[in-house]
């Protein structure tokens, strides 16, 4: 059996006294390739956050590698990729290789060494994304695309088995977003269970293996096949449909 | 110059915990500026001045009441801002306005100003006492030792808060150790710069290092040494041509500032 790595339990989620999730159950498995899509505030953002512990719930509803949310504590095993948008300043000074580094930290005790064990795994890491040659360029210098790599880069130099992305092609020209989509397909293809938040995932229907469509509610969960035909009979008010079942 | 200086008790005093102060401040300066946090220590600064001020009332050494001041100040505008929902810096003015005003209160009950309460509104770096160089230097010493232990942490929760508690650094925390940190940092550089230009010891020698656009550590590294070549510098000049130390500290720190401002320009003018 499929080794189930997200549970989550009838969980609702408020801001004040604004509900933001309402009744959400749902399992992602080892070796999935998720998206969970929906319109601007569908609640997308806010379940990712809820499970990766930054926002505070009930939080018994959410269990991580088969572990309680509270208890769990082996945050080596996830990689995340915030917003972009949100993330750094572009004069930030930090090169490439400073970046990954922070992947390592996760597990390790204070004061924090970085080994040479550990340079190691960034290059490797760096070169898995193809961006090793820019390792000593201070991240601010790269482009959209090359950061968003960078920041992968970093999500992955600890062997993470499951990547959450949160939007990670805003502001990223079509190009770069094939070729980000590709990287994530490979990523997936050896093992690595992926989580991709989008509000537009057109370009991503050939690689995504499962569909979460939320709207405070979860609207359908399944295969894109399943969506597909599920979409059929719920047709109104998808707009974003035409992009996922171009055949419709 | 340097040598003949430091032949006299009162300059290797000044010079020790010049340097250790401004290390600490110049260090902690560069995670307060990349947080957008940078006027902290001004407001602190404000929040020592009536600590100083109790003390002298109180009969107990300034030094102290500025460290217990600042502390709980700090503590103060580091809950209001997270759970206060105060907009922008509003925490660091009303907590820090609120203790100079009581500052000034206290000096006006204990007979109005006097040389002590300017001493360490001005600094008074040449005439420091034994104590005060040794908790000084110690206070300093503290802040470089846990930004030390704790860099990889401080740095990515600097990088990005949200990734870092992902990771499992406890942020609430840091950013607690943080604003205790800078408390102890403006305290300890009272003596050297005086209260009036603690803030400019955490922000100069960190904004011209952040000039020079290289890597996260050597930011940090460069931060460092801009500040000790100001204060031997700013201590070398005041010694020969009976200059002010803190004014002639932070304006060699402004100058070093100006130049790294268009070297950087020069180097990359968009």
């Amino acid at each position: 059996m499929d080794q189930t790595i997200v549970e989550i339990k009838k969980m609702n989620y408020k801001f004040g006294s604004t509900l933001a999730l309402s009744d959400i159950s749902l399992e992602i498995k080892k070796g999935d390739f998720l998206a969970i899509i929906g319109q601007n505030g569908s609640g997308k953002t806010t379940l990712l956050k809820l499970i990766l512990g930054l926002y505070e719930s009930e939080k018994s509803q959410i269990s991580l590698f088969g572990e309680n949310l509270t208890e769990f504590n082996s945050w080596n095993k996830i990689g995340y990729v915030p917003q972009k948008a949100i993330h750094f300043e572009n004069n930030f000074p930090a090169t490439v290789e400073e970046v990954v580094e922070m992947g390592l930290l996760s597990g390790k005790k204070n004061p924090k060494i970085i080994t040479k064990e550990d340079r190691v795994k960034i290059a490797n890491a760096l070169k898995e994304v193809d961006m090793l040659k820019y390792k000593n360029r201070r991240i601010g210098n790269l482009s959209g695309g090359q950061q968003q790599r960078v920041l992968i880069a970093k999500a992955l130099v600890s062997h993470p088995e499951i990547l959450f992305l949160d939007e990670p092609t805003t502001g990223v020209d079509t190009e770069t977003q094939c070729k980000f989509y590709e990287l994530l397909k490979n990523l997936n293809s050896k093992g690595i269970t992926i989580v991709l938040i989008s509000h537009d995932i057109g370009r991503i229907t050939k690689y995504v293996t499962k569909i979460a469509s939320l709207n405070q509610r979860l609207e359908f969960y399944g295969s894109h096949e399943e969506f597909c035909a599920w979409d059929k009979k719920h047709s109104h008010a998808k707009s974003h449909t035409h992009n996922l079942c171009p055949n419709l | 110059m340097i040598f003949e200086a430091l032949q006299y008790g009162f300059m290797q005093k000044a010079l020790l915990t010049g340097l250790v102060t401004g290390i600490s401040c110049s260090l902690l300066g560069v995670f307060l500026i990349l947080r957008k946090h940078a006027l902290i220590g001004d407001g602190i600064s404000h929040i020592s001045f009536g600590g100083v001020a109790a003390g002298i009332l109180f009969g107990i050494m300034p030094f102290v009441g500025a460290l217990v001041f600042s502390i709980i100040g700090a503590l103060v505008i580091n809950n209001l801002r997270e759970k206060g929902k105060l907009h922008g810096d509003a925490s660091i003015g009303i907590v820090s306005h609120s203790a100079l005003g009581l500052g000034i209160f206290i000096a006006s009950i204990a007979g109005g100003f006097n040389v002590d309460i300017l001493s360490y509104l001005f600094g008074s770096i040449l005439a420091i006492a034994s104590e005060e160089v040794i908790l000084s230097s110690i206070l300093a010493l503290v802040v470089i030792l846990f930004i030390v232990v704790f860099y990889h942490d401080l740095f990515y929760m600097t990088f990005d808060e949200e990734s870092a508690k992902v990771s499992g650094i406890s942020v609430s925390k840091l950013n607690i150790a943080m604003v205790i940190l800078t408390a102890i940092t403006v305290v300890s550089s009272m003596r050297v710069v005086g209260l009036m230009l603690a803030s400019a010891f955490i922000i100069l020698p960190a904004s011209s290092a952040l000039q020079l656009k290289m890597g996260f550590k050597k930011t940090l590294i460069y931060s460092g040494l801009i500040s000790a070549f100001s204060v031997t510098l700013g201590l070398i000049l005041s010694y020969n041509y009976n200059w002010a130390p803190s004014g002639t500290i932070i304006l060699i720190n402004t100058l070093v500032f100006i130049s790294t401002y268009f070297i950087s320009r020069i180097n990359s003018p968009e």
